[in-house]
């Protein structure tokens, strides 16, 4: 596929419902030419994972996800050995009364028992997209260790040799920034900042994402959304979380939001007690 | 030299006196990135040097005024604020009642020991150095917990992968090899208040950090508090505490000011996470903002953290009670509050520390 502009891209991603401005086409645009990872930071919900999804779907290639968590290592993230077939093979092999260990070995450590982990899977799956998924998560052992997979996408598994990825996968890390990833990593890739969206895209988001959704509905729903990030929350309504609403909303019928089905549906776009007592008490949903 | 190359080189120099990690190799994926893109296109330049010059949100606004400065026609003059040191930031406050006693002698083991105990803002200038260098060695060990790496062990889970290779080399699976969990140092996370009533204790708790950073540099995080949250740890990476000291005291910008603890701890809730780690807040409590605000932030850290410890000067006097808003508003959210006014207090919060 020729992707020639960042407008070009704009384009694509909204044949794909995912509503891109300038600044993610651009960034995307480059990771695509320059063969870079691309760092997505920003709010939880935003749309940082959405992004990655797309780009799979727009590129026609799979989408290989590794999930971060403290003390994800190498063995969870890049293969694995399927050590009870392992352990079958040794028994079968043992009843046969074959001690030969150097061919014993040899058969073990064959391709058919390993299990590719995300970042092998990415290597040997040509293209594909891999979605590197908070980050943050993750520890610093970790960061330092996939620094090293991302800097040249080869993959040495001694039992077995390199491997070696022909075209690079495309890389999307995201970060909900709970802690600073390190500058070495960073460097590596292109890094954009994901903003909530403005009034008149959040809009048009809801519209296209929910085709039953009217206008007016996404405009208020839009509108108490933005109220929302501004009333100072524990956790402020990202673009998932009004698509929830939304869709909440659509599944009761509404046509309009009115501070009754807002109240009764607020669940779906805050998921702290505090936050929903705060917004109630204070009437923040009864204007507007 | 191209005269692309030199622009954006130039534009480079500019965000790094603006205070921008903007490095050479970053510089270099800014002309690799003009390569696919319009350089004629005001958007695209500027996008290009966004997604490949900036590494945090912090650098956007100020990317922002260099591009408009740099690509506006004029240069920006964008130094860093002038550095002031944090012997200039305490000045102010009250020497000692022993006057000037530069020619101290060599402490002498009760010597030190009285000084062990005695409250840091009430020191002559020489003693307070004495302590500081005693603190300077201080080196404290850290509680640890489980993490969720593995290693070889006589007892615990079957570890497959060294079974196997036994098997392999004695002929038969003769053996299970066993593996358990590692251990993790306890991350510790320290507010350190900086405002006005703070200051006679201002510098030496910001010492007692140092060591702590230095103890432990990948399980401690530190923040200066104030009239706002400004992150210290990398500059307390230095190894010499005056030179350390003197990085943090060019990094904070609110010395002396009031204390707007809720605020702050607002802003560190909602950008970090001090989830499973030991959270000390070293703070008199006078609390210039809502104390009702920083009563629900200490409750939320409360629940984050695996343990709050409040570290107040005040705490090292008999007849201390904790009744400043702030103080009695942060109290039900707290697990220890402990003295922080004496080597001997830092000493004993270091044990604590140790075995959280």
């Amino acid at each position: 596929m020729d992707i020639e502009s960042p407008d070009k891209l704009i384009e694509l991603l909204d044949r794909h419902a995912y509503l891109a401005d300038e600044g993610l086409a651009t960034a995307v645009f480059l990771a695509l030419k320059m063969g870079r990872p691309l760092f997505l930071e920003g709010e939880a919900g935003v749309g940082k994972t959405e992004l990655a999804k797309t780009l799979a779907a727009l590129l026609d290639a799979p989408l290989i996800r590794l999930q971060c968590y403290e003390g994800l290592d190498a063995a969870q993230a890049l293969y694995d050995w399927d050590f009870a077939r392992q352990l079958l093979h040794l028994k079968a092999a043992e009843a046969a009364g074959i001690t030969d260990v150097s061919r014993l070995e040899g058969e073990i450590y064959d391709r058919r028992f390993l299990i590719a982990r995300p970042l092998l899977k990415a290597v040997e799956t040509q293209p594909s997209v891999l979605l590197v998924d908070e980050i943050d998560r993750a520890d610093d052992e970790f960061e330092a260790f996939l620094l090293e997979v991302l800097s040249d996408f080869t993959i040495s598994i001694p039992e077995l040799g390199t491997v070696r990825a022909t075209t690079p996968p495309v890389v999307v890390v995201t970060s909900n920034r709970t802690r600073e990833v390190h500058d070495a990593l960073k460097r590596r890739c292109l890094y954009h900042w994901l903003e909530h969206p403005s009034f008149d895209r959040e809009v048009a988001i809801l519209l296209r994402r929910l085709p039953d959704c009217t206008e007016t509905l996404a405009a208020q729903v839009a509108r108490a959304a933005a109220r929302l990030r501004q009333a100072d929350l524990v956790k402020p309504p990202g673009v998932a979380e009004t698509l929830d609403w939304t869709e909440a909303l659509l599944t009761l019928g509404a046509k309009e939001l009115d501070p009754g089905l807002a109240a009764a549906t607020l669940g779906a776009a805050l998921k702290y007690r505090e936050d929903v007592a705060s917004v109630l008490g204070n009437g923040l949903l009864s204007h507007g | 030299m191209d005269e692309l190359v030199a622009t954006v080189t130039g534009f480079a120099r500019t965000l790094r006196a603006a205070g921008v990690g903007a490095d050479h190799e970053r510089t270099g994926n800014m002309l690799r990135a003009l390569d696919h893109l319009d350089v004629a296109d005001r958007g695209e330049v500027y996008w290009a040097g966004r997604l490949t010059l900036c590494a945090t949100p912090d650098d956007l606004p100020r990317y922002d005024r260099c591009f408009a400065a740099y690509f506006g026609g004029r240069k920006a003059a964008l130094a860093r604020t002038g550095t002031t040191s944090v012997t200039r930031h305490l000045a102010a406050e009250p020497e000692g009642e022993g006057g000037d006693d530069a020619t101290a002698a060599p402490a002498t083991a009760s010597r030190a020991e009285v000084l062990r105990h005695r409250d840091v803002a009430r020191l002559t200038e020489a003693e307070r150095a004495e302590v500081h260098r005693m603190l300077a060695m201080l080196r404290t060990a850290r509680a640890r917990r489980l993490s969720r790496r593995f290693e070889g062990a006589r007892r615990g889970v079957l570890d497959p992968r060294r079974t196997i290779r036994d098997a392999l080399r004695k002929g038969d699976v003769a053996r299970l090899r066993r593996k358990r969990h590692t251990t993790r140092p306890r991350t510790v996370v320290l507010f350190v208040d900086v405002s006005g009533s703070m200051a006679p204790y201002a510098e030496t708790l910001l010492r007692f950090a140092h060591a702590l950073v230095r103890s432990e540099p990948r399980a401690t995080r530190v923040y200066s508090v104030g009239t706002r949250l400004t992150p210290i740890t990398a500059e307390l990476r230095h190894r010499d505490p005056g030179t350390a000291l003197n990085e943090v005291s060019k990094a904070i910008p609110d010395w002396s000011g009031g204390t707007r603890l809720g605020e702050e701890l607002r802003e560190y809730l909602s950008r970090y996470s001090a989830r499973g780690a030991i959270a000390v807040i070293a703070s008199d409590g006078w609390e210039r903002g809502d104390p009702a605000l920083l009563g629900a932030q200490m409750a939320r850290l409360a629940r984050q953290a695996y343990r709050v410890i409040w570290v107040n000067p005040h705490k090292g006097y008999e007849d201390y009670q904790p009744l400043t808003g702030g103080m009695r508003a942060a109290l039900p959210h707290i697990d220890d509050l402990v003295a922080g006014h004496s080597l001997a207090a830092f000493e004993q919060l270091g044990e604590r520390l140790a075995h959280a």
